[in-house]
């Protein structure tokens, strides 16, 4: 942790408001330039501890976006926590909010209809790919691949045939994990 | 519009509704909360059809900002306004924020355990699933779209290649295939 001038935290403030414009597909996006402003220019926390941010957010509950007070958190404390997801989050909510107005008060509308219909196909191809982004690492991995490849197959199918939770099959991929299943 | 569903959507009383629910899926959303989302507000609480979901989502992922904050954004705000949109929010983050920052400051004394990272790559596993499981059950939404099955159907391949196998950056992809597949639709909804 750094001792900050206020000018720093303006510099961080205005930083991620930019990059809270930037982040079409998620927050996850900006990480790469995310990066090379905390680490490479303003060397305020090292390469390890950014990797780590990510890794702690994605392994804990709530929304991948929580990364980003990890990050503000190892740059400057509770403050840092604060000031980085504001700054992460009030542009792209105030451009959400007007566009969610807009978009319901012309849904009838040919233009918004084919719209929304058009970008349909693409969102759950989207979803595709990022299930096989995720699943990737593991096929590289002779070591791990059979594991990894059965947990998979078995949420995709819990997920398809039952109500059961999505928390009790992350728990059950935890547990099969610790015990070197995969 | 008509959809597959045979209940119509429900809508919540109060604002703290809006917070518990959004509290409740946040908190149960390891490695992603997309998954559970889709299953808390579709399935279990039917605040929303399967195919006003794909619609909520689909303008989340091409907006700035992480999908499912937008999307709890843009439903609490249909519910209740500014302060629904609030609610929402707040319902999301606050405790999931309160964890996370919790672990990060436990984190260091744990993390060359091979325990941890055997977990860790278990999680991530079953992550890759949710998602998989997530978008197989929004498909079937495609049924009511004017393109058509087949025409979507090439549509999600198309995307799907560009992303997992040519890697193309998502705005681009988005820049190229979004006009294409929006006009397709806009000339089959020919009035």
């Amino acid at each position: 942790m750094n001792a900050l001038a206020p000018a720093d935290w303006l510099n961080i403030l205005a930083q991620f408001m930019l990059l809270s414009l930037l982040s079409v597909g998620g927050a996850i996006s900006t990480a790469p330039e995310m990066h090379r402003f905390v680490v490479i220019q303003q060397h305020w926390i090292t390469d390890t501890q950014f990797s780590a941010s990510i890794a702690i957010a994605q392994a804990a509950p709530g929304p991948n976006v929580l990364f980003v007070a990890v990050v503000g958190w190892n740059v400057g404390g509770p403050l840092g926590a604060f000031v980085t997801m504001v700054g992460i989050l009030l542009p792209s909510t105030m451009l959400s909010l007007w566009a969610g107005r807009w978009s319901a008060k012309h849904r009838r509308t040919r233009g918004v209809r084919a719209f929304i219909n058009g970008m349909a196909p693409l969102t759950i191809g989207l979803l595709l790919a990022t299930g096989w982004v995720l699943a990737e690492p593991f096929l590289r991995d002779s070591q791990h691949r059979v594991g990894a490849l059965a947990l998979l197959a078995l949420s995709v199918l819990l997920m398809m045939g039952t109500k059961i939770s999505p928390m009790w099959l992350v728990a059950l991929g935890a547990l099969v994990g610790a015990l070197g299943g995969v | 519009m008509p959809t597959a569903d045979e209940n119509p959507p429900r809508h919540p009383a109060t604002l703290s509704d809006v917070f518990f629910a959004f509290n409740r899926l946040a908190l149960q959303g390891f490695g992603g909360v997309l998954a559970v989302t889709q299953r808390e507000l579709v399935e279990r609480r039917r605040w929303l059809t399967r195919e006003e979901f794909l619609e909520l989502l689909s303008a989340a992922q091409l907006l700035p900002g992480p999908n499912v904050v937008n999307l709890s954004l843009m439903l609490g705000d249909r519910f209740f306004g500014l302060r629904g949109a609030l609610s929402a929010l707040a319902g999301m983050l606050c405790a999931p924020l309160v964890i996370v920052l919790l672990l990060a400051t436990a984190y260091t004394q744990f993390a060359e355990a091979s325990l941890v990272s055997g977990m860790l790559r278990g999680m991530g596993a079953v992550a890759a699933g949710l998602i998989v499981a997530t978008a197989l059950k929004l498909v079937g939404a495609l049924t009511t779209n004017p393109l058509g099955r087949g025409l979507a159907y090439v549509l999600v391949a198309l995307t799907l290649l560009a992303i997992a196998g040519l890697r193309w950056p998502l705005p681009a992809v988005l820049a190229g295939l979004g006009p294409l597949s929006v006009g397709l639709a806009w000339h089959l909804l020919k009035p």
